[in-house]
């Protein structure tokens, strides 16, 4: 089933990717070669087999709660393209 | 003493501790020959000679005192390597082959490269990749390609295709890589030289930029079985800043040559139609090596292999749509405001900009693949489902270690292609990971050791895969095998190749 443009361009959204025109045709007929390629999986039958999400049966270790130093507020904001008082700096989201 | 960088890491190892060669010597030796064939092999995005002749420096004097209190010296003690430019490293960059990292420093080095740095090995810089770990030539990073050093119009493969070529072009003893899909495996085969993906949890991914979690896993290439021992055993073992490290005792090798009694798989399904023959005519001449050493070789089949793929490029981009969600603009990394002329730029203009603008186009691809086989109405179908084939995967691999003690096949379907080979098809492109995919999927240790060459001149790879945390027996393997056989022993003769006059 080939996406369409419309779809790419929902997903592009959702993925918050800015794509170009040229990009949206050129990946339709990517994904759509992918996604049908992929459609080999709907032919297996599942029904009593239970999904993989990683591959450990194993339980999560866990640690002692001991407190112990984070990493410095300088350091976290140092690769930052914008800061200000010792905060990450983005465009205003509400309007006031 | 001959051109140092010649050495074995073993060899530079034992001359390190018996005081003939300082591990200063060495940095340089492995700087000189960096200087000599970059820019033209491409193989590193940051060379770091300061850092690494004042790493070099401290590990001379710890050889030094050791040999003043005749004490035991760590076996990488002194000994240069690389990293992949997926692993953090503090005081470097790290792109993980993106512009979306352009200028990022980060504030932390990973677990597997500090370890090796706490037991003196020297890091010599960051290879070049795939962007986010995503390919498998190095064609998708976003700072040009690495060329292979066996021949330079091809590609070193991928995607820790720069660790694979300063390995194989002598310009280190040592690297690491990441591997998802076949990523160290592959360019390891590709360029000839010895690649070991751990079992998940194995390594610690602390530090790992990460691609798709549930498959990542720390490994590294050498030149030998023998000298990449040293480097996991350095590297692996738990890590509590990784909660999905193994708590599994440290594992020790044991290289005594033996392959006796062991029972050998040979699966079916991994000669194909349409695979270069001289691969597989190598593939099973190895095998016959090993039935010469005394293995038991028995025929096998894993009915689910084929399924690998499709599994496999819809399980690693919904997990890499994830985890590539924290590249905004915000905390790291360059920013666009992505306003039109005049406006004062939104957060969502940012973000679709800096996002859309700064990743590469097979990241954007996967990007949308997983975004996609995520979204509502379609998660059941692609990702439920993958997921559950995923488990067959699994239990093939189970049934299968039920009846041999390893399993023997192919890398790659082909040697190294050329570069641009794949123009702009992605599906023919995925094809190449045909035989790597299924090991991350289970979750279990691959080892890559080559095993021939084909008519070009070409290195081909043969893979061995195990049990979960069965490294020790692969590496026990192949080093039994190098023994026996010298592929990897050949270098690539980089000076008559004139990597920076690659033919038209």
């Amino acid at each position: 089933m080939p996406l369409t443009l419309d779809q790419v361009r929902h997903i592009a959204a959702l993925a918050r990717l800015r794509l170009t025109a040229e990009e949206e045709r050129r990946y339709a007929g990517q994904l759509s070669a992918i996604l049908d390629y992929a459609e080999r999986l709907q032919r297996v039958d599942t029904a009593d087999v239970p999904p993989t999400a990683g591959v450990q049966d194993v339980r999560a270790p866990l640690r002692p709660d001991h407190p112990r130093p984070g990493l410095p507020r300088e350091r976290a904001l140092a690769n930052a393209p914008a800061t200000a008082d010792g905060m990450f700096l983005v465009p205003p989201v509400l309007d006031v | 003493m001959a051109d140092l960088t010649d050495l074995s890491l073993l060899e530079a190892g034992a001359a390190l501790r018996a005081g003939e060669v300082s591990s200063l010597e060495l940095t340089r030796a492995c700087l000189e020959r960096i200087a000599s064939l970059e820019p033209a092999l491409h193989a590193f995005l940051a060379v770091a000679p300061a850092m690494a002749e004042a790493q070099a420096a401290a590990a001379d004097h710890r050889l030094v005192e050791s040999r003043r209190t005749d004490a035991a010296s760590p076996a990488v003690l002194g000994i240069p390597f690389v990293a992949k430019d997926v692993l953090c490293v503090q005081g470097l960059p790290a792109t993980a082959g993106s512009r979306i990292l352009e200028g990022f420093r980060p504030p932390f080095t990973a677990t597997a490269v500090q370890r090796l740095l706490n037991d003196g090995a020297v890091l010599l810089g960051k290879t070049n990749t795939d962007e986010f770990a995503m390919g498998s030539s190095t064609e998708n990073s976003a700072y040009g390609v690495t060329h292979n050093p066996w021949s330079p119009d091809r590609v070193p493969g991928g995607s820790s295709g720069g660790t694979a070529t300063a390995v194989a072009a002598r310009m280190c003893f040592a690297g690491l890589g990441s591997d998802t899909g076949g990523s160290i495996r592959q360019p390891a085969a590709f360029c000839g030289v010895t690649g070991l993906k751990p079992t998940y949890g194995r390594v610690s991914r602390y530090g790992l930029i990460a691609y798709g979690s549930s498959l990542d896993s720390v490994g590294a290439m050498a030149r030998s079985a023998a000298d990449l021992t040293p480097v996991f055993e350095t590297m692996a073992g738990h890590d509590s800043l990784d909660s999905t490290s193994l708590e599994a005792a440290p594992p020790r090798v044991g290289l005594d040559g033996s392959v006796r009694g062991l029972r050998l798989g040979v699966p079916a399904e991994y000669f194909l139609e349409g695979m270069q023959p001289a691969v597989e005519q190598a593939v099973r001449q190895a095998v016959e090596v090993f039935r010469g050493l005394g293995a038991q070789v028995i025929d096998i089949s894993l009915p689910h292999t084929d399924l690998a793929l499709p599994v496999y490029y819809v399980i690693a981009p919904a997990e890499a749509s994830a985890n590539l969600a924290r590249y905004d603009g915000i905390r790291f990394g360059p920013r666009l405001s992505g306003a039109a002329e005049a406006t004062p730029a939104s957060l969502m203009d940012q973000y679709l900009a800096t996002r859309g603008e700064l990743f590469g186009p097979e990241v954007k691809r996967r990007i949308m693949l997983g975004t996609y086989a995520l979204s509502a109405g379609y998660y059941d179908a692609y990702y439920g489902q993958a997921q559950r084939v995923r488990t067959l995967i699994k239990r093939d691999f189970e049934r299968a270690f039920e009846q041999v003690d390893a399993i023997a096949c192919p890398v790659a379907p082909t040697a190294a292609f050329p570069i641009g080979g794949h123009g702009d098809d992605p599906l023919s492109m995925y094809l190449e990971d045909v035989f790597t995919l299924p090991a991350n999927l289970a979750g279990i240790p691959g080892l890559a050791l080559p095993v021939g060459f084909d008519p070009g001149g070409l290195p081909i790879g043969m893979q061995l895969n195990g049990r979960p945390l069965s490294e020790p027996l692969l590496l026990r393997m192949a080093d039994a095998y190098q023994r026996e056989t010298d592929w990897h022993r050949r270098a690539p003769k980089i000076d008559d190749a004139r990597p920076n006059e690659a033919p038209a």
